[in-house]
């Protein structure tokens, strides 16, 4: 997990107003840049990845984790951060 | 790139089918700790896992967080310690500062009390074997094994004696924790010396100075992936179990290469064990009842356990760059949920039992036999399955619970990853003047390779 990777955002739980909004502020507040974003919403379920670039931020990533864990709580979601190498390890080869 | 549907078939794998990475385990080699001074010994034992394995816990923390992929223990592995104790005269120290070091470093086990002795005990031998008991109940966190048979050397049935006895004695002296001492404890046979579970870790003679080996684990996620092929052949439940293997297999990959990296400790092994808990939703039984058997334990029991074992390994193996240490699927009886029903449903029986061991990853692992069963039918239990691994050039182990005042129908409760488990029955004749003979059952034919 080199200083330049890639993280992947995922929010799950049920859809309100203002989810990409508050998820997007708190990246952008610690120089997050989002490289791309997904969304779907199923019976009112909302399913969300965005794919985040860490090579700048200005936070390290515990607090990022624990300040989008906290925003989850907040909003009744569950969002959660994690390293791009989990995914590309379990499905690409 | 990722597809979005991957990323959430990796979050459902993680918090509805319990994928997790069982253990990262630091094996330590002792030898440059070796005097004859007792006291000073166990202070260089100290220091040596201390100052070693500093950071194991942090960093292991570290990828969990980052990855989001539970990494359920963190365990240290340490130079088997009669190979360490042979110029004194009292092991039991080194167990105490084997126990504190874990403390120190926060580790959830250590493993390494242990003797290799397929063809016969040195003084040493015998001395730490004699005071497994003692160490074990008056430490929390060790973990010991004595491995008293092999395909090339045959089984030193002075040394199943002694562990049967051992056995009986560490069930008594921590009989108020229902014997939870014999927890801690693993009989085997072709011990292997990079293994990273618990009870059995030690960290090889053969092996260098530090390694870290992960060990992978993932019950549900095979299940699941079986839940979508029901009633196919089983060319189709052998392909979809290699597939997943592969995939919890990377995640272990993974998470050794960062450890490894982070550590400044060269990578070991990656175990492929599918490793269950009791938790629901995390069981290999219910995966060889997901392959269509009613419960686990009944006729077909031991060809779909060895379907799976081998289509893990088949699986798993391309996704290491190293695999080893048991490498299989673990049939504890009280650490998995489908496995303690079977047993207490009568289903699942120790010959049964008995007879899967021939196939899976490892033996008779976790059960709880009647208080009153003697220490000459446990070594006669430990003996048979010792012949089992000697005659099919595979790792067999005997971790069982002669549970202090209890008897068939009982239940013995351990907590956490030990779990719980019914007491079964044994058979009730005598093995008595078989393991009194003593000696060496001599080698198969089949050890003669060169």
């Amino acid at each position: 997990m080199a200083a330049a990777s890639k993280a992947v955002v995922t929010v799950l739980g049920f859809d309100r107003k203002g989810i990409i909004a508050r998820v997007s502020t708190v990246l952008f507040e610690r120089g997050i840049n989002i490289l791309d974003i997904s969304q779907t919403i199923l019976d009112g379920y909302f399913n969300m990845v965005m794919m985040v670039d860490l090579s700048e931020p200005t936070c390290p990533f515990d607090e990022l984790q624990s300040d989008l864990s906290a925003l989850g709580k907040e909003l009744g979601l569950q969002i959660r951060i994690q390293k791009n190498e989990i995914f590309e390890a379990m499905h690409q080869i | 790139m990722i597809q979005t549907n991957q990323i959430l078939e990796t979050l459902r794998m993680i918090d509805q089918e319990k994928l997790d990475v069982r253990t990262i385990t630091m094996g330590i080699s002792l030898f440059n700790c070796v005097c004859d001074d007792t006291r000073r010994l166990a202070s260089r034992v100290y220091s040596r896992i201390a100052r070693q394995a500093e950071n194991l816990v942090k960093v292991g923390r570290e990828i969990e967080r980052e990855i989001g992929v539970p990494i359920v223990n963190k365990r240290i592995s340490v130079t088997p310690v009669s190979l360490i104790t042979g110029a004194v005269d009292d092991p039991k120290p080194i167990a105490l500062a084997l126990d504190r070091a874990a403390k120190e470093t926060g580790v959830d086990f250590i493993g390494g009390y242990s003797a290799l002795v397929p063809k016969g005990m040195t003084a040493a031998d015998r001395r730490l074997i004699a005071s497994i008991p003692q160490a074990l109940s008056e430490t929390d966190l060790m973990c010991s094994s004595v491995n008293v048979a092999s395909t090339r050397a045959g089984i030193d049935m002075d040394a199943v004696r002694l562990c049967g006895k051992a056995i009986k004695d560490l069930a008594e002296r921590t009989k108020t924790r229902d014997g939870l001492g014999c927890a801690k404890l693993v009989v085997f046979s072709n011990a292997v010396e990079d293994n990273p579970f618990m009870a059995g870790a030690f960290h090889g003679p053969g092996e260098g100075d530090c390694a870290v080996s992960v060990g992978v684990s993932g019950p549900g996620v095979v299940k699941r992936a079986l839940e979508n092929v029901k009633g196919a052949s089983f060319d189709v439940v052998a392909e979809t179990i290699k597939r997943t293997a592969f995939r919890i297999t990377r995640v272990g990959q993974l998470v050794a290469m960062e450890a490894s990296q982070r550590l400044g400790v060269p990578f070991g092994i990656v175990d492929l064990s599918l490793a269950p808990t009791p938790a629901i939703g995390d069981s290999v039984a219910h995966i060889l009842e997901e392959m269509g058997l009613e419960k686990c334990g009944t006729h077909g029991s031991t060809a779909a356990l060895a379907l799976l074992n081998d289509a893990v390994k088949k699986g798993g193996v391309m996704a290491s760059s190293h695999v080893g240490g048991l490498s299989g699927a673990f049939i504890p009886v009280s650490e998995d949920i489908g496995m303690i029903e079977a047993a207490a449903c009568g289903a699942l029986t120790l010959d049964k039992l008995e007879a899967m061991t021939c196939v899976c990853s490892v033996g008779l692992d976790m059960i709880a036999v009647p208080g009153d069963t003697s220490a000459a039918t446990i070594a006669a239990i430990i003996a048979d399955e010792a012949a089992i691994g000697m005659v099919n050039n595979k790792t067999t182990a005997v971790r069982i619970i002669p549970a202090p005042g209890k008897t068939v129908g009982d239940y013995v409760e351990f907590g956490g990853l030990l779990g719980r488990a019914p007491v079964i029955p044994v058979h009730p004749f005598s093995s008595e003047d078989f393991i009194a003979r003593g000696g060496r059952i001599p080698a198969p034919l089949h050890s003669l390779r060169n």
